[in-house]
């Protein structure tokens, strides 16, 4: 019985080919590995080796011919001892380079994509009655970290100078002297390395909270954040997941120049397979670590130097958890909506205050979660407001603002008395100098003038 | 698993102190200062190359031997396999053969606990998952985008894993999975649960830079860790020694007290008798250790590579005088086994293969909701 030799794909775009050479004639005896003829593609000369055994029957396409479309029968072989080599027994009839998958495009706008069904949980109730301690942000992330490793063995704490120094920033301040260095661990100066070390703990099972000494540094490790973390569940069909949390601060510092005062929400918040969390106060930052360290998902956390010290009210609770994905009214309002995140809620909360003294009502949003993120509650604040302004530490182009906006236009387009606007850092590398670096940065003085802009006042 | 004791290697940090718990103290300082001081780690840093080198031979049953050659064949007609159903069009985008490199998975998985050990490699990770016992079907299923496939065909040739078997990828990003199988190696020790990692990559790998971040950790942290380079002698297009300032892989680990040791990867018995004396090691929490494995791929790096930057007559060779199945299955004649009996193994695979392509050629492509599906494992 005969095998049929087919023109084959040599790359994955080619369609024909020319037949160049034959290095081999019928009554010729080969063996897998082979070669039996030259066939030129489009970029180059490949060469196409037998992969059975067995004499070279007839040769059906003559040498230089062009053209020769994937899938044409070029050539017979004599199978030897062996009847109908499985090769031919269950390769498919001869049509040229058999596409499976008949008009993908159709097939993909057939496809039902998920509705956005699953409504995030409301914040839990705080019992009445219930302490609230004065907590800085600092405290409450450390508190977080500490309470999930008193709950779960497979919480680890990784990252430079997080134990015998106690943080750089002083967030890991006690957990060496709690949970000791099989637990909290010092890492060498090495963000790519430990990035990936931690992203393979976590697809081993474990789950690793891993610091960056600040988001600048992880640029060096981002490919693991992205391309390890993010993706694995994805690509290995819901097999190999990657429960990790990436944290640190992140935004803009003080005086430290441009390449250490960067907002990377936008980066990560751009990459489908990641959860993006950017707290604003001690409450939030507790409630949303907890949460992320539970999360089968990778995370990244962003914090804020400048917010670490601030001091905030956090219920005293045994387990403090918040929903990942739920934006939170922080001030409630009528005239208008500032939608923001991390540091730029505090200047929202700033502004709406001087407005409120200028007779305007406004309602600050504090998305919390950055990806997924909640339309929901930022269209219906739009709903009752029908004006907004986007408040984001970061660069303009590209932002979490260029995203909201985009919303609003495809969701909330009827419900528009104005445009909205976005209040971002200046599109520039952040300078040093004092007064060049605070005209480059938000304030809530760019914030007013944006909202009376939008209320045409 | 170790076949027979033979002497414990020395243990290279043996004489360095022990970490500090708190700063390096005044004298440690001053005593950098001081010209280095030789100790005997660097010969300690050999000892494994030597043990290696003074037995250099698994000594396998025949049943062993056996299923050695079976593990390779059947690697060979996959890739085989493979590569035709690429030339169809069944199979898209990139695809790596390991033909020619069979005999260094076979040799170092051979050795391990597979469901217990981890696995971890770059894309051209086909043979690596057949040597691990992961079914042909699923992973020609995969390589033809098929639902049935390992990941349910949203991973493809370069990203496949079963953390059933702990085969953890099957990575795309070249040298990725160095870190990453550290990362594996730390749960191990983190668990203390005995297990190793075993993580591969290539000469061209070698010159990523965390994989050095890596090496440095791992030594630092003892973990239990094998990295092993298949120095099939190209990085794509690239060779060694135009890519490369110290082409012996085994000695970069050296500045690292990693110990190496150079292995003939076209050996199966040979790799695996030095996968033995890594093993010892590694497991003696001793930390990690270096292999390299000079190995040969026949095909192209990748289905559209011509290889035309090495010669026919270089190919030819490795094939004619050391492809490694060939060499299995003239031991397995000098022992005796019968012709008969290879060639009873030959068909087994033929229909082994035959029957998985069939699979991956039948069955139907994903369900169009897994296009949404696997994004996050939660819903928030």
């Amino acid at each position: 019985m005969a095998i049929e030799l087919k023109m084959p794909a040599l790359s994955p775009t080619m369609e024909e080919g020319t037949l160049a050479k034959w290095l081999v004639k019928p009554g010729d005896t080969v063996k897998s590995g082979d070669i039996l003829a030259e066939i030129e593609t489009d970029k180059a000369t490949m060469e196409f080796e037998s992969i059975d055994e067995g004499t070279i029957g007839e040769l059906l396409v003559s040498e230089g011919t062009e053209g020769v479309k994937v899938g044409t029968v070029i050539a017979t072989l004599q199978g030897e001892d062996e009847p109908a080599a499985p090769a031919a027994a269950s390769a498919p009839a001869a049509e040229p380079a058999p596409a499976p998958a008949a008009d993908p495009k159709a097939q993909a706008a057939a496809a039902i994509a998920p509705k956005h069904d699953a409504k995030p949980a409301a914040d839990p109730e705080i019992p009445a009655g219930t302490t609230m301690v004065p907590t800085t942000v600092r405290e409450a992330l450390r508190d977080a970290m500490a309470e999930e490793m008193r709950a779960d063995s497979a919480v680890f704490v990784m990252g430079e100078e997080v134990a015998e120094y106690q943080g750089a920033y002083k967030v890991t301040q006690g957990l060496l002297e709690e949970f000791g260095d099989k637990r909290v661990i010092d890492t060498p100066i090495t963000e790519y390395g430990f990035a990936g070390i931690g992203a393979g703990a976590a697809m081993g099972g474990l789950k690793p909270v891993i610091e960056f000494m600040t988001f600048n540094f992880a640029m060096q490790a981002i490919d693991h954040i992205i391309n390890s973390a993010a993706k694995t569940n994805y690509m290995s069909g819901g097999q190999m997941r990657c429960p990790i949390v990436f944290r640190g601060p992140n935004g803009a510092a003080a005086r430290v120049g441009a390449q250490h005062s960067q907002n990377y929400g936008p980066w990560y918040a751009a990459v489908p397979g990641l959860v993006v969390i950017a707290p604003y106060d001690a409450a939030d930052a507790k409630g949303l670590l907890k949460a992320a360290i539970r999360s089968q998902d990778p995370v990244v956390f962003l914090e804020n130097e400048l917010v670490y010290g601030r001091t905030f009210d956090v219920p005293q609770l045994d387990d403090f958890v918040l929903p990942i994905g739920k934006a939170r009214v922080v001030r409630e309002g009528k005239d208008v909506t500032i939608v923001s995140y991390s540091i730029g809620v505090g200047f929202a909360l700033e502004a709406a205050q001087q407005l409120a003294e200028q007779g305007i009502d406004a309602e600050v949003i504090d998305l919390r979660t950055l990806r997924p993120l909640d339309k929901e509650t930022v269209l219906a604040s739009l709903a009752k407001t029908n004006r907004m302004v986007v408040a984001e530490e970061g660069f303009p182009v590209c932002s979490i603002a260029s995203e909201i906006i985009a919303i609003a236009m495809e969701e909330g387009f009827d419900h528009l008395d104005a445009p909205v606007l976005r209040v971002c850092d200046e599109d520039v590398p952040l300078p040093y100098a004092a007064n060049l670096e605070k005209a480059a940065l938000i304030d809530a003085g760019k914030i007013v003038a944006a909202v009376k802009k939008v209320c045409y006042r | 698993m170790a076949k027979s004791a033979r002497p414990r290697a020395a243990n290279p940090r043996s004489s360095a102190p022990k970490p500090a718990a708190v700063a390096a103290s005044v004298s440690d300082v001053s005593a950098a200062l001081s010209s280095p001081v030789e100790d005997d780690a660097t010969f300690a840093l050999r000892s494994l190359q030597q043990s290696h080198a003074n037995n250099k031979r698994y000594d396998a049953s025949d049943a062993e031997l056996l299923k050695f050659y079976e593990q390779m064949v059947l690697i060979r007609r996959f890739e085989e396999k493979a590569g035709q159903l690429y030339g169809l069009g069944l199979i898209g985008g990139f695809c790596h053969l390991y033909i020619g490199q069979e005999a260094v998975a076979v040799g170092l998985q051979s050795a391990l606990n597979e469901g217990h050990d981890s696995v971890i490699t770059g894309y051209r990770d086909h043979g690596h998952m057949l040597a691990y016992g992961i079914d042909p079907k699923v992973i020609m299923a995969e390589l033809t985008g098929r639902g049935a496939g390992i990941s349910r065909g949203k991973g493809g040739s370069m990203h496949m894993f079963s953390t059933e078997h702990k085969f953890f990828g099957g990575h795309g990003i070249v040298g990725a999975q160095v870190s990453l199988g550290a990362g594996l190696a730390f749960g191990h020790k983190y668990r203390d649960d005995g297990g190793v990692c075993m993580a591969y990559f290539g000469d061209g790998a070698a010159n990523q830079g965390q994989v050095y971040e890596t090496f440095n950790m791992a030594a630092l942290w003892k973990l239990p860790i094998v990295f092993v380079v298949e120095n099939n002698g190209y990085a794509m297009g690239t060779a060694v020694k135009r890519g490369s300032a110290e082409t012996h892989f085994y000695r970069r680990g050296t500045a690292f007290r990693i110990p190496g040791m150079p292995v003939n990867g076209m050996d199966v018995l040979e790799v695996r008798q030095a996968a033995e004396v890594a093993l010892e090691y590694v497991r003696g929490g001793n930390g990690p250790v270096l292999m390299e494995l000079n190995t040969y791929r026949y095909r192209g790096h990748s289905m559209s590579d011509p290889a035309k930057y090495r010669s026919r007559e270089e190919v030819q060779e490795m094939r004619d005088k050391h492809d490694p199945i060939e060499g299995a299955k003239q031991e397995l004649l000098k022992r005796g086994v019968t012709e008969e009996a290879i060639k009873d193994i030959d068909k087994k695979i033929r229909q082994q293969v035959a029957q998985a392509a069939d699979f991956a050629e039948s069955s139907p492509e994903p369900d169009m909701a897994e296009l949404y599906t696997d994004v996050l494992v939660e819903k928030y």
